[in-house]
């Protein structure tokens, strides 16, 4: 399996960056980074990974389980999620995220029919201070009100589309 | 960039170049006493580079409040094996924000640093751990490494000298966990972030079990102030153990919530009145939290508190990470402590039984009140459950969802039992107004 030459080269400024023989310190950001590419961490990631780690794929998927942004199947060309812990509680992160599943009528780490959009109800995102807040894929969104959040996700639909 | 506007009570001293035009340049850095300290380093005896950073009273500011200088002379300096510098920048303590605008808006400032820290342990290498959410700050410190490389900041040969350095990101992919330095190392040599069994601390036995020293971004980046203005100065900023200024996340019911750069020992109350402008909608306050969830929370009586370490230890919680969420009398307490609960739960790696199983527990026990299918006796059951995981779980998780339980469960009992067979009193408050 081969990669866009721009992530084979940053998988191989990667493997340079670790002590001699402790390469497998890359798995977690190429994990990441091919999930960005691929869309989700395929079977034929895993292995690949694998080899080029030296590592079994049983291992792979045992790194891959635990972190909580990595994820076996494909989410949504736009993965919405909006934070409801504490700071985001308290000004209305709830009540935003109760909004986005009525609105687009799927639930917790579900996906829309056309593929178009996902959720995720997420843990603290760092933005407490600018609170409520939310992510769409890696960008950030703060003070989010009602109609910022229609706004938001009337985008991620237009984007899609083109 | 700024998310929000500064207050004209802060005192900036690692904030100071916030707001400049391309703050995060190498340029603008170099023009504002950029990497000023580190050359002065470069010809400081390594121990007086520890003997400067103690004299500051610098205090880690990931959580714990280890003073700093002390960690370094912990390391190993004539050990042969290489050692390692690693940043934590795996900022997930609810209500913490501040490493990441640290990183944004200053990126230079935190690589000084650690090449200040390399100095003192004679490191040639090092790694900023950064959350996969924070994808943004990647490419920031990405570029701002290579203009180092480039203006000879990074790499051999450094400013004439034969001392070398080489630095390097690296992301993380979700787990608050891994905020807990020896999960961070395990995260970094590509496993599952699971603490590891101390002794040995990783300043001896650290990053691919070499000596390392492991500190928060906000750590770091306090450092260049103290090698160009000595340890002195900064101390003098704070108060007695409690050197220098900190940033503090203002977050929840209050008018201005923002990131400020106050003073140690800044009064609480001036904090959320002053610099915060008050409670939102002139609602009376009800309780806050200090120093992001893990922290016992205190009522707004017990607000009249000095802002650092020691102080906040006297009235039994903690400073923490500079998170202080601020809740107003119309905020259920169950509710909030439901959600840190669903938090815990969530984030528990599960390696040891007391964290796994008791914030899972918890959590059932919790909704099942805020259903209004709570007893009395779960009243009791919440508290014991807590006291039982306190110090009896291998890294510090367990204790930060037992701290807030205690603490609630005991400074709001009445709510407990308000709930207790009926719906919650306050979401119908909330409701009627």
């Amino acid at each position: 399996m081969t990669f866009s030459p721009q992530l084979e080269a940053k998988f191989a400024k990667l493997l340079t960056s670790y002590p001699p023989g402790r390469q497998r310190s890359a798995m977690v950001p190429m994990l990441l980074f091919a999930q960005d590419e691929v869309g989700a961490i395929t079977q034929e990631v895993i292995e690949e990974i694998g080899r080029r780690l030296n590592v079994f794929p049983l291992q792979v998927e045992e790194v891959l389980s635990y972190y909580s942004m990595l994820h076996r199947k494909p989410l949504g060309k736009s993965h919405v999620q909006i934070c409801t812990n504490i700071s985001c509680l308290l000004t209305g992160g709830a009540e935003l995220w109760e909004h986005a599943c009525r609105k687009l009528g799927i639930g917790h780490k579900e996906v829309t029919a056309d593929g178009s959009v996902s959720l995720e109800e997420v843990e603290c995102i760092g933005a407490c201070s600018w609170a409520p807040a939310m992510q769409v894929n890696y960008d950030f969104h703060h003070k989010v009100t009602f109609e910022k959040l229609d706004q938001i996700l009337e985008d991620c639909g237009k984007s899609n589309a083109l | 960039m700024l998310y929000n506007e500064p207050s004209p009570l802060e005192t900036k001293v690692l904030t100071r170049r916030f707001g400049l035009p391309n703050s995060a340049s190498i340029d603008t850095y170099l023009a504002n006493d950029g990497y000023k300290a580190f050359e002065k380093a470069l010809h400081m005896p390594w121990k007086d580079i520890i003997e400067e950073i103690k004299i500051s009273n610098l205090r880690g500011r990931g959580g714990a409040g280890f003073p700093t200088g002390m960690k370094w002379s912990f390391v190993p300096r004539d050990s042969p094996k290489p050692k390692y510098i690693v940043v934590n920048g795996d900022e997930s303590e609810p209500g913490t924000c501040k490493d990441r605008i640290l990183i944004e808006n200053d990126p230079h400032q935190l690589i000084e640093g650690v090449l200040i820290a390399a100095l003192a342990v004679n490191a040639h290498a090092g790694y900023i751990y950064i959350r996969g959410e924070y994808r943004y700050l990647i490419d920031i410190v990405d570029k701002a490494i290579a203009e180092a490389y480039d203006r000879g900041y990074l790499g051999k040969n450094l400013r004439g000298t034969d001392f070398h350095f080489d630095c390097y990101t690296q992301t993380g992919a979700g787990a608050y966990e891994v905020g807990e330095e020896s999960a961070l190392l395990e995260s970094l040599e590509g496993k599952r972030g699971i603490p590891r069994i101390r002794p040995p601390f990783p300043a001896v036995a650290g990053a691919f079990q070499c000596p390392t020293v492991l500190n928060n971004v906000e750590t770091f980046c306090a450092t260049p102030a103290i090698i160009r203005d000595g340890g002195a100065a900064f101390a003098a900023l704070g108060t007695p153990k409690n050197g220098g200024t900190r940033l503090f996340c203002l977050s929840g019911h209050v008018n201005k919530p923002g990131v400020y750069e106050l003073p140690m020992g800044f009064p609480l109350m001036r904090m959320i009145n002053e610099v915060g402008g008050g409670v939102r909608g002139g609602k009376k306050l009800k309780a806050v939290i200090p120093g992001g969830s893990s922290c016992p929370v205190l009522k707004a009586e017990e607000c009249d508190v000095l802002m650092d370490y020691d102080s906040l230890a006297k009235a039994k919680s903690m400073l923490g990470s500079g998170g202080v969420v601020i809740m107003d009398e119309d905020t259920c307490m169950v509710k909030a402590l439901l959600r840190i609960m669903r938090f815990y739960a969530h984030e528990s790696c599960g390696w040891c039984i007391p964290c796994r199983e008791g914030t899972a527990w918890l959590r059932k026990l919790l909704t099942r009140f805020h259903e209004g299918l709570g007893t009395t006796r779960d009243i009791n059951l919440i508290g014991d459950l807590a006291k039982n995981m306190l110090g009896r779980t291998f890294c510090p998780l367990g204790d930060a969802a037992a701290m807030p339980t205690i603490s609630i469960v005991e400074k709001f009992r009445e709510e407990f039992e308000a709930h207790v067979n009926r719906e919650c009193p306050y979401e119908r408050k909330l409701v009627a107004a």
